[in-house]
């Protein structure tokens, strides 16, 4: 359970002061999974900065299971658009990265070694990322960090770098790792198609600084074929039309 | 980088090797000195003394340019490393390293050798003085253009610093490290072989000079030849090194 409590960001520069979260309310449960969504420069990254304990410099308070998120202590897995891959690491050492930095773990366990089976990457262990395609890399981030076991997953638009077939292919993928593991995890997206695909619940952001708008429950969550269904075009509606408003508001 | 087969390499080296002698022995034939002499008489001389002449200064030389590299990495790459990874240590450092580096350090020589002696460690700490800052200043390049995404992914999964070394620094920067070395080499030689013109007996440098006052040319030329020689087999070694270092590139 990730508590959220009065938190407010500002980035000094200078004599400069901005504001760039403005009192964030907000718990995710455990097990849970939210998706953020908000105009670009809204301050969602700088949220995942502040979850994944990279950023320190904030007021509120953001507990983790009660205790503040440091991330010596607690098991995070940290998802970037650009994969966060070492590229002198092959594929297995960079699987591998988590547990070993984090337990001193030199192999990997059978764990280990199901979840580079079931995200499809088993078969080119001894390659360096250079030699993989973007969808390929993610599929090493997202493995790396399930292997870790996190208590938290933190995904800061993973998929937006990729062709919209490898997008939806590991939208899927991750979906269905993510239900056998249950861990509680904050996605970062600017896509209204993947807020809704992947959350249980959606926060919508203002633009900057960013605000809560709402948290919109997700009935659609958990649908199978949701992408054919009615009720997730009307939740794509409702959720662009949230983001309009904003938006024509901002511009008065 | 274009991975050229390995015996292709050697073809060229081959025929870079024969352009060379091709070129020495149309020279001696056109001017007729006895200052140019043919490269096959060289060839022939370096035969018949290198093992009863040559051998040690040969041995001293490489010990000199090995010993000076190996210092100046184990010195200056750590230091690098630090002036990279914090800022403070580049704050204060920078200045200190670019004040100094372009000081003349061939001019300090009598200096070194008054306070060190005319033994093996002025010469060392010549070699060391006039090579460390382009490892130094490469290292803290390299280190700077580590992408912060790697360092953020890691500080996320609670590395501390040591791990932060192991995992990123030394590896993303091995690459750059060993190509300053290689520049550092070619500087080493030259500066080695005019530290070798004083207070030594031994070394490539005496032998040379030597020669040359004996107006054995010769001898002469069968020391240029074999110092280039050391040159190019060190040159070999730092790059299999690479290639070995940086297939992930």
């Amino acid at each position: 359970m990730i508590e959220i409590k009065d938190l407010v960001v500002k980035y000094r520069r200078k004599n400069e002061e901005t504001l760039v979260l403005d009192n964030i309310n907000i718990n995710i449960g455990a097990g849970d999974i939210y998706t953020f969504i908000g105009p670009s420069g809204c301050g969602k990254s700088t949220l995942l900065h502040v979850l994944s304990g990279i950023l320190k410099d904030y007021t509120g308070t953001v507990k983790m299971d009660g205790h503040v998120i440091d991330p010596k202590l607690q098991r995070i897995g940290l998802i970037l658009q650009n994969y966060g891959l070492l590229p002198w690491k092959n594929v297995y050492q960079n699987a591998l990265l988590g547990v070993k930095i984090k337990n001193d773990q030199q192999v990997l366990d059978d764990y280990g070694r199901y979840i580079l089976q079931q995200m499809g990457i088993d078969s080119f262990l001894d390659r360096y990322p250079k030699e993989l395609s973007g969808g390929q890399q993610q599929r090493v981030a997202i493995a790396r960090a399930f292997i870790l076991k996190p208590d938290l997953l933190l995904m800061d638009e993973p998929f937006s770098a990729l062709d919209a077939i490898s997008r939806e292919e590991l939208q899927d993928l991750f979906l269905r790792i993510w239900k056998d593991n249950n861990v509680t995890t904050a996605f970062v997206t600017h896509s209204v198609d993947e807020a809704l695909y992947l959350g249980s619940k959606i926060v919508v952001f203002s633009s900057a600084p960013g605000r809560i708008l709402q948290v919109v429950d997700n009935s659609c969550f958990r649908m199978d074929n949701l992408r054919f269904r009615d009720e997730y075009y009307e939740m794509c509606m409702n959720l662009r039309k949230l983001l309009d408003k904003d938006d024509q508001c901002a511009v008065r | 980088m274009i991975n050229v087969p390995s015996d292709k390499k050697w073809q060229g080296a081959l025929y870079s090797l024969v352009l060379v002698i091709l070129l020495w022995q149309a020279l001696s034939w056109l001017l007729k000195l006895p200052i140019i002499p043919s490269p096959f008489a060289v060839i022939i001389n370096i035969i018949y003394i290198f093992s009863a002449k040559m051998q040690i200064h040969l041995l001293y030389s490489l010990g000199r340019i090995m010993g000076g590299i190996a210092l100046s990495i184990l010195l200056g790459v750590p230091l690098g490393f630090l002036m990279g990874y914090f800022h403070k240590a580049d704050k204060l450092l920078s200045p200190l390293i670019y004040f100094t580096y372009p000081v003349p350090k061939i001019a300090l020589l009598p200096i070194i050798m008054l306070l060190f002696g005319l033994g093996e460690a002025s010469k060392l700490i010549m070699i060391i003085l006039i090579v460390i800052f382009q490892i130094i200043i490469t290292s803290r390049d390299a280190v700077r253009g580590i992408p912060e995404e790697i360092f953020r992914s890691l500080r996320s999964l609670g590395a501390s610093r040591v791990q932060i070394f192991r995992e990123v620094i030394i590896p993303a920067s091995m690459a750059d490290v060993l190509t300053a070395a290689r520049l550092a080499l070619g500087t080493a030689v030259s500066i080695l072989f005019f530290t070798e013109t004083f207070g030594t007996q031994y070394g490539m440098g005496y032998f040379i000079m030597d020669a040359w006052m004996r107006v054995n040319y010769l001898d002469m030329y069968a020391g240029i030849v074999i110092l280039s020689l050391m040159g190019f087999c060190l040159f070999t070694v730092i790059d299999v090194l690479e290639r070995h270092i940086s297939s992930w590139r």
